[in-house]
């Protein structure tokens, strides 16, 4: 029908609009408090006052970012494991459960694909690399199953134990970083290389499989929380609790699977780290893919094809963010206060939206009752 | 009261023309409200007729789009519920507001703090003061007594004494009686009409019409946001009022017939059950139902009747005793193993156990089945099969959606428990266990569902029917047992069963009743 088509158009466009508005709101305000700091401290440390200096440092953040063919393999380099980390975040609030402790489960998963890979090393690719990610895999899945098995078992609110988690995974990698599997007679911490078991590059420098692996977990996820029973399990426990335990669906095993789940994605981040682009690991392996994974599951929020744009944005300003440095003399660090300032205006959304009244749109944290509420204490009988 | 009397008086509150629109829908459609001083002002009207925004509109917590507030004919602006407070409009939340433990007098005092200095309260003299309001109303309280081992008519005359301690001159009670025995309610229609002689206005927000008639000085009744009809209690009778709100006919009392119990489908024996904090609350319960039989479960809340439902559907440990259905053994089973048994269950809180709000409707009438052909061939969903049978049920059990991609919680009430009676009833059931299947339902629905369920008792499916309703048990069931504290006090047959001694079994479990009775042969 020629008159329907445009109203049915109009609604779709207002549905995306419902989703997209608040994130895109919040990247917006961010990226103005950025600029506000970039005058500001060039006020404090005296320098000529610039009124476009914000500008010219967020033009070379893009053109760092998507200048050039490399720069943007660079991105999608950068990209990555943040998709992965971000899906290890969304599954798990899916579920009804806030997984912070992506960060451990991410070095977990780098210290299994690089113990793993280094032993296979010197095997043919097509075995080694298998090898290695399944370790990387397992090494996530263990870290995200224990949270989630002390919270099916005995109540242990997941948020406190995956914090807790991370601090145990950054000692277990200090550990064997410098025992087990530190080269011998190095004079710094620092495993041999992965070898055989990198990704192989496939386009521009560093161009590797670890990327076309996160497009297809993106789209495995989506499909199996929306088109599988499973699925629709793990939603409808992280919506209710109570309502899937009455229709028949076990939330602890789900809780316990969820986080399992989540782990595993987490270790592919940590596995895609490794393989992909570091090959080896020091004792100081410190990036925070693992915390920007929280920022990404709540921009995109939760919905596992909003993490490809969200996962996108935040590799970008990482992989922008020298060049920023080198043309206009903003720190690198702009970007680690645009992104916390992003997460700021998500986490605030409800008041956000009492100041702004924006209509229609969905607050960004989906399950809220799950952050204080636990229903694994005991208190029903599944 | 006389019409002579009323011409003289000027209302002590006027609404009018209020107008609140939402999207897509007009609440409130220039409402016209005079609530006179003294009087007992009843607003009658389905779930989602507009009751509610109305009140939220004279309480501060709505806006209206159109129209005005007078208090003693002045127009007012109320933009908060202490606005509302401060010119003298309480309300009474049909959930209490109250902190279970703290005591009464901490209770009423929560931020009206009477001090006796800037540091320390004046108790004495709140304390005074409370027991003077209490006895005022004909009731003698104890201000010291925590609240939470108050019986809930109690509480609720605490939230009254809350609302007369900050001077209230307008009272608006949000169904008070939801949640009380007969004999409470009356205790606390005593207590309002005190209150209304002392020259109170009370606005009683109601949809039984029973009620309304021997409470209300007036009613008026809403219908879809627009007020259709204002009476007095004399000029008019049940049926009238249901037409009204209902705007066609309604058949109030459901047309049974006879049953035909068959064999015994359910049987419990010594059944044992703990609550959350591992207390025993249900203490060795014994019944059975036949097949093509409803069998009614009389008791206030709080009895231990949610603690032996969830038992018998498998969401409880059963600590001692038995359960079966035909000669299956189900003790013990999971919600699953129960509900492929042949057990459907509508849950007396839909939004907690019986439905998933920001689901679809399709996906919560497949909620139980969703892992079963037709809806799922192995683990992959079957969405064309399950939007077929939401279609389907929609069709069926008139549910009123957009859509069967609508999310549930953006329907009314009874339309939400449409949905969960047509995923529970739409397939082989042997045993049907209705836990309060029409609280906060409109007659409309309620009607509806009876109507399904006798449908059902006469296709010689079990009923099981816990409710705190007793009308509602007194007209369903074949049978009625009162659970008190925990134990079956009584089983009766429903034809010859007398409502004040169901009602006084409710209240009392027997006991005190046998006293009097050994006291009056004694004397």
């Amino acid at each position: 029908m020629t008159e329907a088509s445009p109203r049915v158009r109009r609604r779709a466009l207002a549905r995306i609009w419902a989703i997209a508005a608040l994130p895109l709101l919040a990247i917006l305000i961010a990226l103005i408090v950025g600029a506000v700091i970039i005058l500001g401290s060039e006020l404090i440390a005296g320098g000529p006052f610039n009124p476009i200096l914000p500008l010219t440092a967020y033009l070379a953040l893009i053109q760092g970012a998507f200048g050039t063919f490399d720069a943007v393999v660079d991105t999608l380099v950068a990209t990555s494991p943040l998709v992965f980390g971000g899906l290890a975040v969304a599954v798990a609030f899916r579920a009804g459960l806030f997984n912070i402790g992506a960060q451990g489960q991410f070095l977990m998963g780098a210290l299994g694909a690089v113990a793993a890979g280094v032993a296979v090393s010197g095997q043919p690719s097509i075995i080694a690399i298998p090898i290695a990610v399944a370790a990387g895999v397992a090494a996530g899945a263990l870290a995200g199953f224990i949270p989630g098995f002390l919270k099916a078992t005995s109540g242990a609110h997941e948020v406190v134990t995956t914090i807790m988690l991370n601090y145990i995974a950054i000692q277990i990698l200090a550990l064997l970083v410098s025992g087990p599997l530190k080269v011998p007679n190095s004079p710094s911490p620092v495993t041999f290389e992965v070898g055989n078991a990198s990704y192989p590059v496939l386009f521009g420098p560093n161009g590797h499989l670890g990327i076309v692996i996160a497009v297809v977990a993106v789209v495995v996820l989506s499909w199996v929380l929306y088109r599988t029973t499973l699925g629709f399990e793990i939603r409808a426990v992280g919506t209710n609790p109570d309502a899937a335990a009455n229709a028949g669906m076990r939330p602890r095993g789900i809780t316990v699977l969820s986080m399992t789940i989540a782990g595993a994605l987490a270790g592919l981040a940590g596995t895609d780290v490794v393989l992909g682009s570091a090959h080896h690991m020091t004792s100081s392996f410190g990036t925070t893919v693992g915390f920007d994974s929280i920022a990404v599951a709540l921009l995109a929020r939760s919905e596992p094809i909003g993490i490809l744009p969200a996962a996108l944005l935040f590799g970008a300003m990482r992989a922008g963010a020298d060049l920023m440095q080198i043309k206009a003399q903003i720190p690198r660090e702009l970007v680690d206060v645009i992104q916390a300032t992003i997460l700021l205006v998500l986490v605030a959304t409800p008041v956000l939206r009492r100041l702004i009244n924006l209509r229609g749109t969905k607050a960004a944290i989906a399950p809220p009752p799950t952050i204080t509420r636990s229903y694994g204490s005991g208190e029903a009988q599944p | 009261m006389t019409n002579a009397t009323e011409a003289v008086r000027a209302p002590a509150l006027e609404m009018r023309g209020i107008t609140k629109r939402y999207p897509g829908v007009v609440a409130n459609n220039h409402i016209d409200l005079k609530i006179r001083p003294g009087e007992i002002h009843a607003l009658l009207g389905e779930n989602g007729a507009g009751k509610s925004t109305l009140m939220n509109v004279l309480y501060g917590l709505a806006r209206p789009d159109e129209g005005e507030i007078l208090l003693d004919g002045e127009v007012v602006q109320i933009s908060s519920p202490s606005d509302a407070i401060a010119r003298g409009i309480n309300m009474v939340h049909q959930h209490f507001m109250l902190v279970p433990v703290l005591s009464v007098a901490e209770n009423i005092l929560l931020g009206e703090e009477t001090m006796a200095n800037r540091v320390f309260l004046d108790r004495r003299e709140a304390h005074k003061r409370i027991v003077e309001l209490g006895r005022r109303f004909g009731f003698e309280i104890d201000p010291d007594v925590r609240v939470g081992s108050l019986s809930v008519g109690w509480q609720q005359r605490v939230e009254i004494l809350k609302a007369l301690y900050r001077d209230a001159r307008i009272l608006v009670l949000d169904e008070p009686t939801a949640v009380l025995t007969p004999q409470e309610t009356e205790e606390i229609f005593a207590v309002l009409r005190r209150l209304a002689d002392a020259g109170h206005s009370v606005v009683f927000i109601s949809h039984k019409l029973y009620e309304v008639l021997e409470i209300a000085d007036r009613i008026t009744v809403i219908r879809r946001g627009a007020v259709v009809g204002e009476r007095r209690p004399d000029e008019t009778n049940e049926e009238d009022l249901a037409e009204l709100m209902v705007g066609r006919g309604v058949q109030l009392v459901v047309d049974r017939g006879e049953s035909h119990p068959g064999d015994v489908r359910l049987k419990v024996e010594g059944l044992e059950v703990n609550d959350d904090r591992g207390n025993r609350v249900v203490h060795d319960v014994s019944f059975d139902v036949r097949a093509g039989e409803i069998f009614g479960i009389a008791g206030v809340a709080g009895n231990g009747q949610d603690e032996l439902v969830q038992a018998l559907v498998g969401l409880r440990k059963i600590a001692a005793g038995s359960v079966r259905l035909g000669d299956r053994d189900l003790t013990g089973r999971s919600p699953r193993a129960v509900n492929e048994a042949g057990v459907a269950f509508v849950p007396a809180d839909r939004h907690r156990y019986g439905l998933i709000l920001p689901f679809s409707v399709a996906d919560n009438v497949v909620l139980t089945a969703y892992y079963r052909p037709p809806f799922a061939r192995s683990f992959l969903r079957h969405d064309d099969a399950i939007q077929a049978a939401a279609e389907r049920a929609i069709a069926e059990y008139d549910i009123r959606t957009p859509s069967a991609l609508t999310r549930v919680g953006t329907l009314s009430g009874g339309n939400q428990q449409k949905v969960v009676v047509a995923r529970e009833f739409d397939r082989q059931v042997r045993l049907l266990i209705l836990d309060q299947p029409t609280r906060g339902l409109d007659v409309g629905s309620i009607e509806f569902i009876h109507k399904r369920v006798i449908a059902m008792r006469d296709r010689s499916t079990a009923i099981l029917l816990v409710s705190a309703e007793l009308d509602e048990v007194l007209e369903m069931s074949d049978r009625i047992a009162v659970i008190y504290r925990g134990r079956i006090v009584a089983v009766r047959d429903a034809r010859t069963a007398d409502k004040n001694e169901i009602g006084l079994l409710m209240a009392t479990g027997g006991g005190e009743r046998q006293a009097a009775t050994t006291v009056g042969t004694a004397t």
